[in-house]
């Protein structure tokens, strides 16, 4: 009763809205150009020093933009897939650093658990898979996402239904949801830590047990970290599948 | 006073929002059944196949993360009713 009476749940309106520091400008949109400015930077340091053997930024950038063509697009598209390599790393960085500030002191927020961001990288990425099909496929690439082959005559109708709905309607929709609940998801999980920690703390003699919603809140901000840096990389990863499929229908 | 009279004096505004919070714990509990069962059996089987040909480990962890995302989402998508059921 006496943790009970003390703890008080912000409102989720006030963990998730801010109000505008100058019309049209808060927080997340904030987030959303440091999240493009800090990539930018690193990417121009990285080229600006150009010694055979790589040292400080430009190894860790070097090292990244290889991790994503050879676990994201080796495995997913093949070798010709290796020119959508800047849509792909810039999908991946930006999302890494919109959802990396979950974790930065003072900032705090993940700027992809606001619902505008995940839906318009989707839509984003929908138009390019769309325009990548018809680019390599021509017309016939609606054909063909609805008449997959080696499906009996019978079962046709059924499969085209549900082949139109999960390309065209259930993939952008899963992508953005998948993002933004995972990074809501964290950012409530914090702030219940938080609040738990900062109860016990000014609950009098309950400050004996404060070390552990304490140690629970560490561990979680560890994880928080695997989570934003996994979205990103899942994010990227279904984009390349979705263009793959769009590249070579399956015979 | 009796507790179903009690319970009959109470306005239905109390009744709803109750039952809106009872069905919104529900829910997103029965929504993460499937896919933590669902995520187990993926993950252990990328497990046990690394296990068997850890030269194929870099492939089959890149297909787990994939079955994942595909598996996660159902259990995402009851959360995103649950936040909606309690607070839009």
């Amino acid at each position: 009763m006496l943790l009970a009476a003390g703890l008080e749940f912000p409102p989720v309106s006030h963990l998730l809205q801010w109000p505008d520091l100058i019309p049209t400008i808060n927080k997340p949109i904030l987030i959303n150009f440091v999240a493009v400015i800090i990539p930018l930077v690193l990417f121009a340091l990285a080229i600006k020093n150009k010694e055979l053997v790589p040292t400080g930024v430009k190894n860790l950038m070097e090292s990244s933009l290889e991790f994503i063509e050879e676990s994201v697009i080796a495995q997913t598209i093949g070798p010709d897939g290796m020119k959508y390599l800047p849509f792909l790393a810039s999908l991946f960085f930006f999302i890494l650093f919109g959802n990396i500030f979950e974790v930065i002191p003072l900032i705090q927020f993940p700027s992809n658990a606001r619902m505008a961001m995940p839906a318009f990288l989707a839509l984003l990425v929908w138009v390019v898979y769309i325009a990548v099909g018809i680019q390599h496929q021509g017309p016939k690439y609606f054909l063909n996402v609805i008449n997959p082959p080696g499906v009996p005559k019978a079962l046709l109708p059924l499969v085209s239904l549900i082949e139109l709905v999960s390309t065209f309607i259930v993939r952008p929709f899963s992508l953005a949801v998948r993002l933004f609940a995972n990074m809501l998801a964290g950012h409530l999980l914090l702030v219940t830590f938080a609040v738990l920690t900062a109860t016990v703390i000014s609950g009098g003699a309950l400050i004996v047990i404060a070390p552990l919603p304490f140690v629970v809140l560490i561990g979680l901000i560890g994880f928080e970290i695997l989570v934003a840096f996994l979205q990103a990389f899942i994010f990227t990863i279904l984009t390349a599948v979705y263009i793959g499929g769009s590249m070579h229908p399956e015979h | 006073m009796s507790l179903t009279q009690s319970f009959l004096a109470q306005t239905s505004g109390d009744l709803e929002v109750g039952l809106k919070a009872v069905g919104a714990g529900m829910g997103y509990g029965l929504a993460a059944i499937g896919p933590g069962v669902g995520i187990g059996i993926v993950v252990g089987n990328a497990i046990s196949s690394m296990a068997r040909q850890p030269e194929s480990a870099g492939m089959v962890r890149t297909t787990m993360f994939l079955g994942i995302a595909f598996t996660e989402a159902l259990a995402l998508i009851g959360f995103v009713v649950f936040i909606l059921l309690n607070f839009a």
